[in-house]
Formats: C-alpha cells, structure tokens, sequence
C-alpha cells in the first residue's frame, strides 16, 4: 500500500492572491492623498469606519453568536471620549482616538456584567436598553452639551489639510489593524475556541473552552474596535450628539452589511460595505426607501441565503481571500478522494 | 400632593405598558422568539387606526374593532410565511428577522406619514377627569387603560389556563417535538399566538395613540418597556408583567417629577437595578430563560 501523508493547510491560493491585490488596493490607498482630492478622501474614511464597525459586529455575531443590538453605545462613548480626552484633559486629538477605544472598552466590561444575564434575543434587547441608557445619561450630562451635543475644537488650530491628512491616515492605519486583528485572532487558538463556543456550548466547555470569558474577550473587542471607530467618524465630523452617536441607525447599517455580504465570514463584511456604500451613492435621493430596500434586502438574506453575498461565492468557486479554518489535505496515490 | 399623584399616574400608566409586555411574553413563552419588532406593531396598529379614522369616519374606539383583526391577520401571516421557516436555525436569524422588520416598518411610516407627529381623538373622554378629593384627579382614560390591562390578562390567564388551546401553548413552550407527536401543529399555534399577541399590541398601539402624540420612530422604546416590564415581573408571570409594567409606570412619572429629562431615564435605571438586585425579576416561574 502507498503511503499517503496529510497536511494542515491554512493558506488558499485566493489567500495568496489575496495578498498581493491587498498590498496593491493598500498602496494605492496610500498614494490617494497625492491626488488631493479631500472629498474622496472622507468617502474613504467613511467606508473604513463602516468596514471597521461590521467586523467587530461580525465578531460578535458571526463568531461568538452574540446578537448586540446595543453597539452604538460604543460607538457614542468612543466618541464622547474623543472629544472629553482632546478638548477637556488636553490629549491630543489622534492619540486620543485609541484611548477612546479603551474607554469603551471599560464601560463594556460593566455593560456586560448587566447584558450577559440575558441569552439570545434578550441579550438583543438588553443591549439595546442599556445603549439607551447611556445615551439619555449623556444627554442630560451638561458637562457632555445635554442634548445639543458638543464640537471637537482641539483640533482648530491645525490647518484643514493637515487635519484631513493625519484622519485618512489614521483611518487607514484602524482598518489595516483591524482587519488583521480579526483575522490572526480568528486563525489563532482562542479563535478556534471561539468558533467551537458558537457551534455548541456545552461541547466546547466539555473540551476546556471557558465560554464566559470567550465570549467576555470578544465583546470586550469588539466595543475597544467599535469605540475606537466612533472617535475616528467624530474626528472626521467634529461635531457631536447624543442622538446622532448613540442612534440604533449605526447599528442597523452594520448588521445590514453584515447580513448581506455574509455573516461569519471575514469577507463578507468587506462585500457587505462596498454594497452599502454604492447603493447609498445610487439611492441618495430617495430617502427612506433606502433603508427600506436594505432591510428587504437582509430579511430576504436571512430567509433564502443566511450565507450572505459572499457565502454564495466562495461556496460556487471555493474562494476563501481570509482562510480562518483548517484544512487537512491529503496527498498520495489517491488523491482525487480529496475532492 | 404632587408626588402622590405622579405614582397614582404612574400606576395607571404601567397598565398600559403590562398591555405592550403583555404580547412580547406570550411570543417568548411559546416559541422563545423575541420580536424585535414589537414597538414597531404597535404604532403601525396606531397609524392605521389614524387611516381608518380618516378614510371610515370612526371614532379612534370603534377603529380597534377594524384594525385588531387586521393586526391579527397580519401576525398570522407573518409567522406562517416568515418566521415560522426561520425555525429550528437557531436565534439569530429570527432576531435579525424581526429587527429588519422594524427597520422598514419604521421607514414605512415615515415614507407614507411624513415625520409628523399624529395623535388619535376620541372626543372628549382622552381629557375627563375623576377627582378624588384632596386636588387629587386621575383622567377617565388612564382608569379605563387600567381596567382593560387588568381584564385582558385576566382573559388571557383563563386562556391559558383553562382552554385546549392554552394547553397546547403550555405544552409546546415545555417541548415542541413531544407536543407536536401529541397532535398539536406547532406551525399553525405559533401563527395563533403571534396574532394573539399582535391583537393585543395593536391595542396597546391605539390606546397609546389616544393618550399622547406619536411618529414613526416611536416604536423602539415601546418595545424596550414592554422588554423592561417583562423582566422586572418575572419570565412567565402574567401578573408579574402588569406589576414590572406598574414598577416602570411609576419610576418613569416619579423620575420626570423629579427632572424634565430624567423619566424614561429613572425608568431604565430601576430596570437596571432590579435586574442586579433580582436576576429572575420580582415574580419568575420561568423554568428557563434561555
């Protein structure tokens, strides 16, 4: 009898090709500035900020089987604390951004001591209340502008254009770390724990996963990245509010994209984005009917294709740009079992 | 004297959010769904009362007598057509579901009513008050939302109680597959109960139209008190629902009392202490939460 040996694969040929077309989309996103085009500029840093704010969601949803309907919370504290560490404690606007994200992150860790009571659709509407909770609290802060909200000013005495420059920066930098973040967190040990907490609870307790801090940790990065993300849109706004930061809408774009690129992929998100982003150019004019299409749109995704737009390609042509799983790959004399 | 009127109104208040709670349990208790487009029925049952007011003439009374079978209907379909395929796939899907429900039926509104607020105008009996000596009133409307809570869940404890359908429900919420090998057709009961609990939400919708001035995006925190209600009282207590939803009424008037802004915020946050304080809310007899 032949011998035949196995190997793990964790790369694909898309992986690789992926790579290359990444570092190629990455340099040119580089160079953008160059063209000097600021309106083009801030198209980006909102897409970044969307792309960003879906992973996260993702992570929790897709990975974890956390429904949060409540990450707005983190987004508005992530951006109030922009605002309150630049303005009022004298940090500087860029580096505040990160520590944002650690702001939110604290504020999770006590958020979660309330949500993770709830399960499943609870959990859903727990978040969403207590969200609501922060924004009301902020709203009637009149160190935080109450209602009417507050302007970043640390930033005035830059000139536009270097402000506009530093931000791009600092949103291509997020979206980079972000992505490979999620990616290398999802290929490592704790990622596959992660996966195997979604698929079954009690198994992957069985097997010595710790499912409470499993999902804690990924809910615990997810508001970091999402805070992070809201101090980045409101370094890009300047302006800020309690109804606008801590609206439900935030999160309904997310879970929109998410659900129609492709829930629990790494991709999917990506897709989920650009067909936000372009269906929003397209649909400017129509108002309402745009969010009543994508909500059509989702809830027709979840009936007939739960594996979003790109669940449907990578199953049609075996695409996988960011392999998370494993594969076993046997080679020898009959190799044509592998397929 | 003020503050006592703020809990007597608050009270009154609660009865109609234990009748919003009300629905939201009953879907949970059955099929373990939660609707996160809960809020959002409501006030589409409310603009449609406003339709019918306009199109029929109707008094906003007699207009429940169009809409809830309306709402009824259209709940039966949903579940039929929609939810009931998303069974047995886990939460997620349904909550995504529900909540891209709430999206379009909040752009809906706004799409066909404007962002405009609405109000629904019974003649008269919206301002009648009781007075109870000592400067004390409480408007006829309030009393009457009360009683109507209190019977509806009287009527619904008797259901559930005391019918053959309430026995499928019951049986089914313990275990849907043995309950389906008894001969009960869980597709078709989960279609009644979410007509059951549409009807009831659309009541909810309407009296809660007559009382105060609505717009699209009002749904929302209807759905977060009725979900704050629901835990306050306990999983699975009917009564527990119409106390949480009477603990909210009155932190929630007692809390404005004591700042403009800070009513529905005083309400969130006794929410959130009950919930440190009493994990299984006041009166659980939920076997599970999950």
């Amino acid at each position: 009898m032949a011998t035949r040996t196995a190997a793990v694969e964790r790369t694909t040929r898309a992986s690789r090709v992926g790579a290359v077309l990444g570092a190629l989309l990455l340099g040119g996103l580089i160079a953008l500035p160059l063209t000097g085009e600021s309106g083009l500029m801030r198209m980006v840093v909102e897409l970044i900020a969307l792309l960003v704010l879906a992973q996260m969601w993702n992570l929790l949803a897709g990975y974890a089987g956390l429904v949060s309907i409540g990450q707005q919370a983190f987004l508005g504290l992530g951006g109030y604390a922009l605002i309150v560490l630049a303005d009022d404690l004298g940090v500087n606007a860029f580096l505040a951004v990160p520590l944002a994200g650690i702001v939110a992150a604290v504020f999770a860790l006590l958020t979660a001591a309330i949500v993770f009571r709830f399960r499943g659709g609870y959990f859903a509407v727990g978040t969403w209340a207590v969200a609501e909770v922060y924004r009301l609290l902020v709203a009637n802060t009149p160190a935080l502008g109450r209602g009417t909200g507050r302007t970043l000013k640390a930033v005035f005495p830059l000139a536009r254009e270097t402000r506009e420059l530093v931000t791009y920066g600092l949103a291509l930098a997020i979206g980079v770390v972000a992505m490979a973040a999620v990616y290398f967190y999802l290929r490592s040990r704790q990622g596959v724990g992660l996966m195997a907490v979604r698929d079954s609870e009690p198994a992957s307790e069985s097997l010595g996963v710790d499912v409470y801090f499993t999902k804690l940790r990924v809910y615990l990065i997810a508001a970091f990245g999402t805070g992070v993300t809201g101090a980045l849109i409101y370094l890009n706004l300047l302006r800020i509010s309690p109804d606008a930061a801590f609206s439900i809408n935030w999160t309904a774009y997310t879970i929109f994209i998410v659900v129609i690129g492709g829930l629990g992929t790494v991709e999917g998100p990506i897709v989920g984005s650009l067909v936000f982003f372009v269906l929003r150019e397209l649909l400017a004019d129509y108002g309402a009917w745009y969010m009543i299409l994508l909500g059509v749109l989702a809830v027709v995704a979840m009936m007939r294709y739960p594996q979003g737009l790109w669940g449907l390609i990578g199953e049609r042509w075996d695409v996988h740009v960011f392999p998370v799983r494993r594969r076993v790959r046997l080679s020898g004399p009959d190799e044509a079992a592998n397929r | 004297m003020a503050w006592l009127d703020a809990v007597v109104q608050g009270i009154l208040l609660g009865g109609l959010y234990a009748l919003f709670a009300t629905g939201l349990s009953l879907i949970f208790g059955v099929m373990r769904l939660v609707n996160l487009a809960h809020g959002d029925f409501s006030i589409l049952a409310a603009f449609l009362a406003v339709v019918a007011v306009r199109v029929l003439a109707l008094n906003p009374l007699l207009a429940l007598v169009v809409v809830v079978p309306v709402m009824a209907a259209g709940g039966y379909g949903l579940q039929r057509l929609v939810l009931n395929r998303l069974l047995g796939r886990g939460i997620l899907p349904a909550v995504l579901v529900t909540f891209g429900f709430s999206v379009i039926i909040q752009n809906g509104l706004l799409q066909i009513f404007s962002a405009d607020s609405q109000r629904l105008n019974p003649g008269g009996i919206e301002t009648a008050s009781l007075a109870l000596g000592g400067g004390l009133a409480v408007g006829w409307f309030s009393l009457l939302t009360f009683a109507l809570a209190v019977v509806l869940l009287g009527a619904l404890q008797l259901l559930i109680g005391r019918t053959a359908v309430g026995r499928a429900f019951r049986a089914t919420s313990d275990d849907g597959d043995t309950a389906e090998l008894m001969g009960i057709d869980n597709h078709r009961l989960y279609g009644f109960a979410m007509a059951l609990s549409l009807a009831i939400v659309a009541i909810a919708g309407i009296v809660l139209g007559i009382r105060t001035t609505f717009t699209f995006a009002s749904g929302p925190d209807r759905l977060l008190f009725a979900f704050e209600a629901v835990i306050i009282g306990g999983l699975g207590s009917l009564w527990g629902t119409l106390v949480g939803g009477v603990i909210l009424g009155v932190a929630q008037t007692v809390g404005a009392k004591l700042s403009p802004g800070w009513g529905i915020l005083t309400g969130h946050l006794v929410f959130l202490a009950v919930l440190l304080l009493r994990p299984a809310g006041l009166f659980a007899k939920s076997r599970r939460v999950d």
